[in-house]
């Protein structure tokens, strides 16, 4: 026996050639599915990537603080005697995570994690001669906190520097209170004030937040807020986000800490996120079994047009398996020529999308690509289906009894 | 290529076929079960050029199709070059086909999507998966031979049916078999077609010593065969050389006794 398909690849190449139009046919059809799950594929893809950076970009991906304050239980009753009991949920004051800076190694040592940022927020209010704004007052260290949500590049005026009496004030609040790069405001807070130089603007991406942004040194804020060598909050980024919540979880279990991960404070994005994977799953799945089904329909009519040929071939010494392979090779063929074009369509269609899909604003949405990756997988899976769709026409043709297929 | 009747006329003593006593039915355990071979014994033996003849419905195809391992047979023996063929799986008897038997059969069957050069060569590209420069070669000398060295690459749909059913005859010998089934080769074709294509068949048989079996309705070309085979409802009814049949029984009288005579002669 041989190992090369030379008769197979030849034949079968021979017979898509000879069937011209059900050939052409077909392969449009698999190249307007690959189409459309490649387009779709990247368009969900360039959508969740899109909402994820605008929603994690400003935000750590994994929150510790420190567990809030609770009303310890009233003893219980001696037996026989009845007590009125009122209990008070407690004020929680602004408390430091314990022991934070022997935290702070232990936590970058983990693996999947890209930045702990240690910070100290509270409430307070700016004021510049007669106006005052309400501000969240974060103390951060700049480079952590920099490498976590790129601060640095949402700089709009001015250079990011958190020198001891220097802060970095949201665009919108710098409006409101008419200062400008190089400016001084005072914050205070119920404990304190301080006088800071403004030395740049930050868009943050969300005009609520940059209409309260204060950022300042850490230890500024711990002055202000009256927290002396503490932390508020240890925000991690992690370089798989969605790890969080099992690392999350994992953290809870080791540390006495209040732990909070990206997709418990944004449970409605990450549902949404859910049903958009399983609906575009579902159209992936029903548009293959459409390709496939329309594959196996033209091979199943070319099988019983080319019985007598089939026959022949076998008489002339065909193997059953050679026959068998025949007609598999010409799925994979339709499926490998299918993908190949339906990609291109593919990329077509996302080139209108990003030159012709505006938004309001007369730029593109968000921008979207088809990964080389993505697109491989796609037309494998297709080749791979035009092979499993030719199974049933393949084995039709090889059980075909070869005395009756020629006396036909 | 003048060397071949020697080899043939040394290995006429090589049994190529033996049926014993072989029956076929169709349709087994259904009410519309038929018997169409009633105990056939036959043998060949290599270099011999047999007509099979017989009225519709006699069994010929039958026959021709369990010599040429396309169907079982459902008792008796059929030894193929001394070894027996029953019980041997569908890629034994594939195997054994490709090795040791070439087909024409009625209307050429060429596959319409290749050339005349890639129909002849295609049992060997199946044999091997490629086809060597030796194999094409052979291709090329046995289209030549049969007289189409000009139409190597013409598609069948632009040849005519005698040049058609002389590519298949070219086919059927690219594996250089010990024997070619025929079943009615010239059936589709005119008188002056029909004789080209039988004398062709003649002088591959005198040329290569290839043994034949061609299944004919024609008398006139029966006539022209070493030996008739003639089947009647499934039994062997007649079986001989032709050349002393013609002189006795008045067999071949369709007026072609002088021809017939000339080719037998040799």
């Amino acid at each position: 026996m041989h190992l090369w398909p030379g008769f197979e690849l030849r034949v079968a190449l021979r017979f898509l050639r000879e069937g011209r139009m059900q050939t052409l046919l077909i392969i449009v059809g698999v190249a307007a599915g690959v189409a459309v799950i490649a387009y779709i594929s990247a368009l969900i893809t360039g959508l969740q990537s899109n909402t994820l950076a605008k929603t994690l970009g400003a935000q750590a991906h994994i929150t510790l603080q420190a567990p809030d304050d609770r009303v310890t239980p009233a003893a219980a009753p001696m037996p026989g005697a009845s007590v009125l009991t009122d209990t008070q949920p407690r004020a929680q004051r602004a408390r430091s995570v314990a022991n934070w800076q022997a935290l702070l190694p232990l936590l970058e040592a983990l693996p999947n994690v890209a930045g702990v940022s240690p910070m100290v927020s509270g409430a307070g209010l700016a004021l510049r001669g007669e106006a005052v704004q309400s501000i969240a007052l974060m103390g951060v260290e700049l480079e952590r906190y920099d490498r976590m949500v790129g601060l640095r590049g949402k700089v709009v005026a001015g250079v990011a520097r958190l020198a001891p009496g220097e802060a970095i004030v949201g665009r919108e609040l710098a409006q409101d209170l008419g200062v400008r790069v190089g400016d001084r405001l005072a914050v205070q807070t119920s404990t304190s004030n301080e006088s800071l130089r403004v030395t740049a603007l930050v868009d943050l991406g969300v005009k609520d937040l940059n209409r309260r942004t204060v950022i300042v040194p850490l230890r500024a804020a711990q002055n202000l807020l009256a927290l002396p060598g503490g932390a508020t909050d240890l925000d991690i980024t992690l370089h798989d986000v969605w790890v969080a919540q099992q690392m999350a979880q994992a953290l809870r279990t080791q540390f006495p800490y209040q732990v909070e991960s990206w997709q418990e404070n944004n449970a409605q994005l990450v549902s949404a996120l859910n049903a958009q994977s399983v609906s575009t799953s579902i159209i992936r799945a029903v548009v293959l079994a459409v390709v496939v089904l329309g594959i196996a329909s033209v091979l199943v009519v070319s099988v019983v047009q080319k019985g007598r040929e089939i026959g022949i071939l076998r008489a002339m010494g065909a193997t059953r398996g050679q026959v068998l392979r025949l007609f598999l090779v010409q799925g994979a063929v339709v499926g490998a020529v299918g993908s190949v074009l339906g990609l291109l369509l593919a990329v077509a269609l996302i080139w209108a999308f990003t030159h012709f899909v505006r938004g309001s604003d007369g730029l593109p949405l968000f921008n979207i690509h088809l990964p080389l990756g993505v697109a491989v997988r796609v037309a494998l899976i297709a080749t791979v289906c035009g092979v499993l769709a030719a199974i049933a026409p393949a084995r039709r043709a090889a059980q075909l009894d070869p005395a009756q297929a020629i006396r036909i | 290529m003048n060397a071949a009747p020697a080899p043939a006329a040394s290995a006429a003593s090589v049994t190529l076929i033996a049926l014993e006593a072989v029956k076929k039915s169709y349709n087994i355990g259904k009410p519309s079960e038929a018997e169409v071979l009633h105990g056939l014994d036959l043998r060949v033996q290599a270099g011999e050029f047999i007509a099979l003849m017989g009225p519709s419905g006699s069994g010929k195809s039958t026959l021709l199709n369990i010599l040429g391992l396309l169907e079982p047979l459902t008792s008796g023996s059929y030894l193929l070059q001394g070894e027996p063929v029953q019980g041997l799986n569908d890629a034994a008897l594939t195997l054994r086909r490709r090795r040791t038997l070439g087909f024409v059969f009625q209307f050429h069957h060429l596959l319409p999507a290749f050339s005349a050069l890639e129909n002849v060569t295609l049992p060997a590209l199946m044999a091997e998966g490629r086809v060597s420069s030796v194999q094409l070669e052979r291709a090329r000398s046995l289209l030549d031979a049969v007289g189409l060295a000009r139409a190597l690459d013409k598609r069948p749909g632009e040849l005519s049916g005698g040049m058609q059913q002389r590519v298949a005859i070219a086919r059927a010998l690219v594996m250089e078999p010990a024997l070619v089934l025929a079943d009615e080769p010239t059936g589709n074709l005119d008188t002056a077609s029909s004789d080209e294509v039988f004398a062709l068949l003649r002088r591959i048989h005198a040329e290569r010593g290839t043994s034949f079996i061609v299944v004919t309705h024609d008398p006139r070309l029966g006539a022209r065969c070493d030996r008739k085979v003639e089947l009647v409802d499934g039994r062997i009814a007649q079986d001989g050389p032709v050349a002393a049949e013609g002189a006795g029984a008045a067999v071949g009288a369709a007026g072609t006794s002088g021809l017939d005579a000339s080719e037998s002669q040799k």
